[in-house]
Parts: structure tokens; sequence; C-alpha cells
């Protein structure tokens, strides 16, 4: 239980120093809005070709979006060497881990729920009857980016052109995510909506594989 | 300074080697730092100083040898040896108030009382007026000691210092000088890197000067205080 006692003290953390400085969530907003409204500039789409092609350029947008806001999560920690200070004081090192990925999980998912609004309107399709389910798939899709991302972003602190590696590591790896995630999202925006269980199982299998990698190996990404 | 779960530890540093590439940052060190000494690392930039310490403090990795906290002779103290480290860097979040910075490590280090701890330790410090300002509003000297504050939360039983001076001024010196030889005269084992003489190398009950990552003398206890603090300087 103290993974558990100080992942949530770390949370309170995370969560206090965003709500303070707003680095995060104002850029990954400021970035999907503008990607999300050029790309209904460059198409102007019909709602037939939004049900199609919407999903995955949303999906697209979050991820780049992603790959910038997961870029400072571990090299804020090296500004003052706090990394350092952490590893001194808690009792299981992948406390950090959970912490930071649950922050950052949570601040996907709220930047991706003030998005869905304006992705509505500009590609002209219906959300609301549906909207607890794409809260689950964005659930899901979110912390399978969010898990990676976070060790990733581990590791590419302490690397050179640490901005260029993060993203050449981690976009490939999320391939799978990207799939799974846009054919989710894509039949819920049909016609006749599904929630797909093979998509969601999918989902859910991806996020407990690297789940289980980071807390099993997860120590090492933080050894100097 | 003295605590219920405290007891005097010392460090066995046995052979240790650190390479980054091919290039050796420590080469076959081996010391004895028995519990209760003071310890002063003295030597140029690059010498090796910081990576022994953070070697002490487990935050890097040997490339061979082994560190082992020992209560005494017979008995290793690995488990049970509480460490307070201060290192180049303040180790505290700017985006925190001083007292946030404090019960934040406090409660990971799963301290009893932590409010309590940390208000007698912003007292200590001197910051207890400006516990509720923001880190990156402070001086350099104002955040060092919102630093040592945090390397003394879990009263150590091994303190690890990394030139503990850097930012402070005179009146900060002096009361760090105050601080460490409170410790130093309960039985904590301190360990520092220094840079000239101060108020702080004048603590020292031994000198060690490294040179491209060896040791290449050490002043045992039992040599004038001058000569030490002379050495330490050097």
């Amino acid at each position: 239980m103290a993974l558990l006692a100080d992942a949530t003290t770390l949370l309170g953390k995370e969560l206090r120093t965003e709500f303070r400085s707003r680095e995060l969530l104002t850029t990954t907003v400021v970035f999907i809005l503008v990607v999300v409204v050029l790309f209904s500039f460059t198409f102007d789409p019909s709602t037939s070709e939004s049900r199609r092609f919407g999903p995955g350029l949303l999906w697209l947008s979050f991820l780049f979006a992603a790959s910038l806001m997961l870029q400072p999560c571990f090299l804020r920690e090296q500004n003052n060497d706090t990394l350092s200070a952490l590893r001194l004081s808690v009792r299981d090192p992948f406390s950090i881990f959970l912490a930071k990925l649950s922050a950052n999980t949570l601040f996907l998912l709220l930047t991706e729920v003030l998005m869905l609004p304006i992705f509505a309107i500009l590609y002209n399709v219906h959300i609301l009857s549906v909207f607890p389910q794409l809260v689950l798939v964005l659930f899901l899709g979110s912390l399978g980016v969010a898990i990676p991302g976070t060790a990733f972003s581990a590791i590419s602190a302490q690397a050179r052109m640490r901005e260029l590696m993060l993203p050449l590591l981690l976009l490939p790896l999320l391939t799978p995510v990207l799939i799974a995630s846009t054919e989710a999202t894509g039949a819920l925006l049909e016609v006749n909506p599904a929630l797909r269980a093979d998509w969601l199982g999918f989902l859910l299998g991806f996020d407990l594989v690297f789940l289980t990698a980071l807390w099993l190996f997860g120590e090492y990404l933080l050894e100097e | 300074m003295t605590t219920p779960g405290f007891f005097p530890t010392g460090i066995r540093f046995e052979n240790i080697d650190k390479r980054y590439g091919g290039l050796y940052a420590l080469r076959r060190v081996s010391l004895e730092v028995r519990a209760g000494e003071c310890v002063a690392f003295a030597g140029r930039n690059g010498s090796g100083k910081t990576t022994l310490l953070r070697i002490a403090a487990r935050l890097v990795r040997t490339s061979a040898g082994t560190v082992k906290f020992v209560a005494s002779a017979s008995e290793t103290a690995d488990s049970g040896a509480r460490i307070g480290f201060v290192a180049h860097a303040t180790m505290v979040y700017d985006e925190l108030t001083a007292e946030e910075n404090l019960l934040l490590f406090a409660k990971l280090q799963g301290i009893a009382g932590h409010a309590a701890r940390a208000a007698t330790l912003l007292e200590e410090v001197g910051l207890s007026e400006r516990r509720g300002s923001l880190v990156r509003t402070f001086s350099r000297g104002m955040r060092q000691r919102v630093a040592i504050a945090r390397a003394l939360l879990n009263e150590p039983s091994v303190l690890l210092l990394d030139e503990p001076a850097t930012g402070l001024d005179p009146e900060g010196i002096t009361w760090l000088a105050n601080t460490l030889r409170r410790m130093r005269d309960a039985g904590r084992t301190i360990l520092m890197s220094l840079h000239g003489e101060s108020e702080i190398s004048a603590l020292a009950t031994r000198a060690v000067r490294l040179d491209a990552g060896a040791v290449v003398a050490d002043t045992q206890a039992g040599a004038s205080l001058h000569s030490i603090v002379t050495f330490a300087g050097a």
C-alpha cells in the first residue's frame, strides 16, 4: 500500500504544479485546436467524409499532441535534480511512474474531452448520444499513449537530441493504439453507433502489457 | 538531534570503479568512514567527489566494487541507514512553496508527524515567514536553505553534502556550520565535498583528496585541525 500512498502523494504534486504553471495543458489544447481546425479547412468535410476520416485525424492530432506533452514529463525533474530527491524518498520507484502516467492520462483525457465538441462542430458529427462510450475509448487510448510515453520520456530525458528521440521512439510503437482507437471511435460515429468490444479489448490488453513491463523494468529507467 | 530510530552508521567503500564509457570517474577507491566521522573531500573539478557522494547515496550504480553501510564491524545496516543528501542542484520544486516541498518529501519518506517536522525545519532554516512563498521567488541562498531542510527531514544517520555552502551568504554559512557541528557532535556521519576553506571545512575530522578519480591523500583523525583545513582547502 506504500506504493499507492506514494503515487497518490506524487499525483497531487503533478496536478498542483501543472495547474499552477498550465504549461502542458495550454500547449496541448492549442496544438490540437490548430491541427483540427487546419484539417477542417483543408478538407471542408461532409458528414460521411467526416465519419470516414475524422476519427483518424482526431487520433493523429492526439498522438502528436501527446508527444509534445510527454516531452517535459521527466525533463523538468532534471532542472533541479528533483528526480534524485524522489528516488531517495519513495519506497517503491514504480510510484514515480504510476503518478506520472496517471497525470499524463488525466491531462490527455481532459484535453481530448475539451476538444470533442469543437471536433463535432467542425466535422458535422453527432457525439452527444455516444459521449460516455467515446470517453471510455478516449480513456483506454490515452492510457495506451501515456504508459509507453511516460517510459520513453524517462529514457529520452537523459539522452542527447531528446526532442527528436521521444517522437522517434514513441510514435511507431503507438501504431497499434492509433489503429485500435481510430477503429473504436469510428464505429461510435457511424449512423448506427456500436461499441466495438474487440478494439476495446485490444486497447485494454496493450495497456496491461506495457503497464506490467513498466512495473518490472521501470526502476532501471530512472538510474543515472 | 538524536531520535529513537537513530544509530551511528559508517560507510565502507570497497574497490569502487565508476566508468562512463571509457572514462574513469573513480578508480579503485577504497575508504572506510567510521560512524560519527566528518569527512571533507577535496580535489579539483572532475576529480570524482560528486560521483563518490552520489554512489554513497545509491543514486549512481558502481561499475565495480561495493558500498556498505555498517553499524559496527560485524553488523551491516544497509536496510536501516537513513541518508540525507544535498546535491549541487537544490532538489526541490520551484513551482511548490517551501512548506509544500518539505511536506511532499516528508510524506514520501513516511515521516510521522510530517507537518510538525516541516514546520520545525522551516523555523530552523529561518524560512518560517516565507513558508507559503513559491521556491522560484527565492534567492539562491534561500533555495539552498530549503534544500538543506529537505535533506534533514528524516534526521539522517549519514549526511552527504555536495558543496553545501553554495549560494549561502556569510550568515547562512555560519548557520550551516552550527547545524553540522550539532549533527557531528551527536554522532552523525558526514561526508562533504568542499572547495576552499570555510567555517564548514573547519568541522572536518578527516580530509580525503581525490585526483582523477583516485584517492591520493587521506589525513586520518589525529592530524591537527589546522592541517586538515588547509589540506581540504588546497
